[in-house]
């Protein structure tokens, strides 16, 4: 297929590994307005057929939920949008000249602002369902709306940045990977990428006004670049380099039915990552030692709400059931630093990743923390449990929880639920537990690299001026992780590693050299790890 | 709206939450089955709002225990008054029966 279009080259940077070949969908919005007709009868047909296209998405979506909170957040955005008190005012602001996206911004924002400033935290948390409502219709009249019906079976997907939740809604079966304006590579939808092997770019350099949509692109996820329109020659280069990196896949293949075993005999324990549920469907659980860390966070920032009790039970049950037998780490809710959850975190924290996040919000917030804990006690009576706490600094957070689950155990009994107080465990990501290690009394520790990286040397992971600082390798890291190496083998408490560390090829040899023997992974990135332990001396 | 006219009823809201998301959109449904003009208002808020209108109705921000007053006018006012009063009472049919 030949093109008369010139090659041009976006550089980015690599935030989930991959290759992929295909044609660019473009999500990205234009400044709003930026293609408005100045035409108010046309502006107004625009806006109404944005009403409904997005009338008609919103439709679809609540019939294929099966959770009632997330279908009552649909059908209440539905209900705005027929509502002629809210619809009315934009249809006048179009008619005096303004542009349907203005006009529509607007109006909604007044009511998003509304939401914003109420009092009750449940009114509070109605603003999200209006911005996403914002973002839908606005995303329908600049023709950006992400309708997934016209997706083309090849399309790399261009956008500027995805929030976690937005990722995990798209079908990434439809496209072969992304290439995102924003975004980092140690952000969270990046973990989710590299989760599951979505090929992904981000910090798209500017120039991006150049993309066309549907042109033929090569997403090259292994040097950080999108390719468009590429010529012959880039593309025979390319096709090298998959055929490269099949045959790779395919030997990393033949050790993930095996048990993790270095060079010189030494068995490693390899656990999976679970950030969202489904993704546990497509593996075998016989290819790995269990689950080593499940983020919970997905449960409440996902479209339902805040989850119950029972809601949260069935997730956990349902993981605990897939790994038949073996052990389920569950992480408590990490919310804060660059996961924020309405109604819940705390706004407007000059530095939230120092601020109130992990397992300190989840003690300050007891009415969110408590059916969490009944819902992992009771959960613990299903199968091997492991409970996780994150952002511990100080023993006393571990004595706390541990009277709350007693509690727990005690009320679910008096109720006749059957319940078991699991196995109760740390994230050693501050310093100053890793520190003061030995005045941890749990029954695991679990080393939180990302954040352990971030706060021994003093960099942010979403800060690209200062990416060149924030090294894994960095010795006070490695002499942080094998101290407490050092004191789980002492004590005979079992060491564990859940970060992005353990899945990346530059750092593993480091970790094992370290002496650990249990890691947690990204599932698309289990045959690699445990094809790297087999070559590790 | 003529007030002579006009059918009035009251409830009070049993919800935890208050008057939110889900139950508004069952309200406003069932107002907009009725031909007649509907307006609500809640206890200590002087201000009548249209029943059918999801966007004033959940802009009350009600809270539980809140006495909510309807009232409308028109041929089948009684009905849509009992109906409403009868859905609240109901607590919206948020909890199924034991």
């Amino acid at each position: 297929m030949s093109t008369n279009q010139p090659e041009r080259i976006f550089e980015g940077k690599v935030a989930s590994p991959g290759l992929a070949a295909g044609h660019i969908r473009l999500a990205l919005r234009r400044p709003v307005g930026a293609n408005s007709t100045k035409d108010p009868a046309e502006e107004r047909r625009r806006f109404d057929a944005a009403l409904a296209a997005a009338a008609e998405s919103l439709g679809r979506l609540a019939e294929c939920q099966s959770d009632e909170a997330a279908v009552g957040m649909l059908e209440f955005q539905l209900a705005l949008i027929e509502d002629d008190e809210l619809i009315e005012p934009v249809r006048q602001a179009i008619a005096g000249g303004s542009a349907a996206v203005t006009a529509w911004s607007e109006i909604i924002g007044r009511q998003i602002a509304d939401y914003e400033a109420a009092e009750d935290a449940y009114f509070r948390a109605r603003s999200a369902d209006l911005a996403d409502l914002r973002e839908r219709v606005i995303g329908q009249i600049e023709g950006t709306g992400d309708d997934e019906a016209d997706a083309m079976d090849d399309a790399i997907l261009v956008a500027e940045d995805l929030g976690p939740s937005r990722f995990l809604e798209i079908d990434w079966t439809r496209y072969r990977g992304g290439a995102l304006t924003g975004g980092s590579v140690s952000g969270h939808v990046a973990i989710l990428a590299r989760a599951r092997g979505v090929p992904l770019v981000v910090g798209l350099d500017l120039g991006t006004a150049r993309l066309v949509g549907g042109a033929e692109a090569i997403l090259d996820a292994e040097q950080g670049r999108l390719i468009q329109y590429p010529l012959g020659l880039t593309r025979e280069a390319f096709t090298r380099r998959v055929a490269e990196r099949e045959t790779t896949a395919s030997t990393e293949a033949t050790f993930l039915p095996r048990p993790a075993v270095t060079r010189s005999g030494r068995p490693i324990a390899v656990a999976i990552n679970v950030d969202e549920p489904g993704v546990v469907a497509s593996i075998d659980p016989a290819h790995c030692d269990g689950i080593g860390l499940t983020r919970t966070e997905f449960l409440f920032s996902g479209p339902g709400g805040r989850p119950d009790e029972e809601r949260q039970l069935a997730v956990y049950g349902g993981l605990i059931a897939w790994a038949k037998g073996r052990p389920v780490t569950i992480r408590t809710l990490d919310a804060g630093g660059d996961k924020p959850i309405e109604g819940l975190t705390p706004e407007g924290e000059t530095n939230p990743f120092l601020g109130l996040r992990g397992i300190r919000l989840s003690l300050a917030r007891l009415d969110a923390f408590l059916p969490q804990l009944r819902a992992l006690a009771r959960a613990a009576a299903l199968g091997p449990l492991k409970v996780m706490l994150p952002m511990v600094t100080v023993p006393r957070e571990i004595d706390e929880v541990r009277g709350l689950f007693r509690d727990a155990l005690a009320e679910l009994a008096r109720h006749g639920l059957p319940a078991a107080m699991p196995k109760l465990g740390m994230m050693v990501e501050v310093p100053a537990a890793a520190l003061n290690v030995a005045q941890f009394e749990v029954d695991f520790f679990s080393i939180g690299s990302n954040d352990l990286v971030q706060y021994v040397t003093a960099t942010g992971r979403d800060c690209a001026a200062v990416s060149a600082l924030h090294d894994p390798l960095n010795p006070a890291v490695l002499e942080l992780i094998a101290r407490v190496v050092a004191h789980g083998r002492t004590k005979g408490t079992e060491v564990g590693l859940c970060g992005d560390m353990a899945s990346d090829s530059r750092y593993l040899p480091a970790l094992l050299d370290l002496g650990l023997q249990s890691l947690s992974v990204a599932p698309a990135r289990l045959a690699a790890v445990k094809a790297a332990i087999a070559g590790h001396g | 709206m003529s007030t002579e006219s006009a059918i009035e009823g009251s409830a009070v809201i049993t919800h935890e939450i208050g008057l939110h998301a889900r139950p508004s959109v069952k309200l406003t449904k069932l107002a907009k089955s009725f031909t007649s003009a509907i307006h609500l208002r809640g206890d200590g808020v002087e201000s009548w709002v249209d029943a059918k209108s999801i966007v004033r109705v959940m802009g009350l921000k009600l809270r539980e225990g809140t006495t909510v007053f309807f009232r409308a006018a028109g041929p089948d006012a009684n009905a849509a008054v009992d109906a409403l009063v009868a859905l609240v009472k109901r607590d919206f049919d948020e909890h199924k029966p034991a």
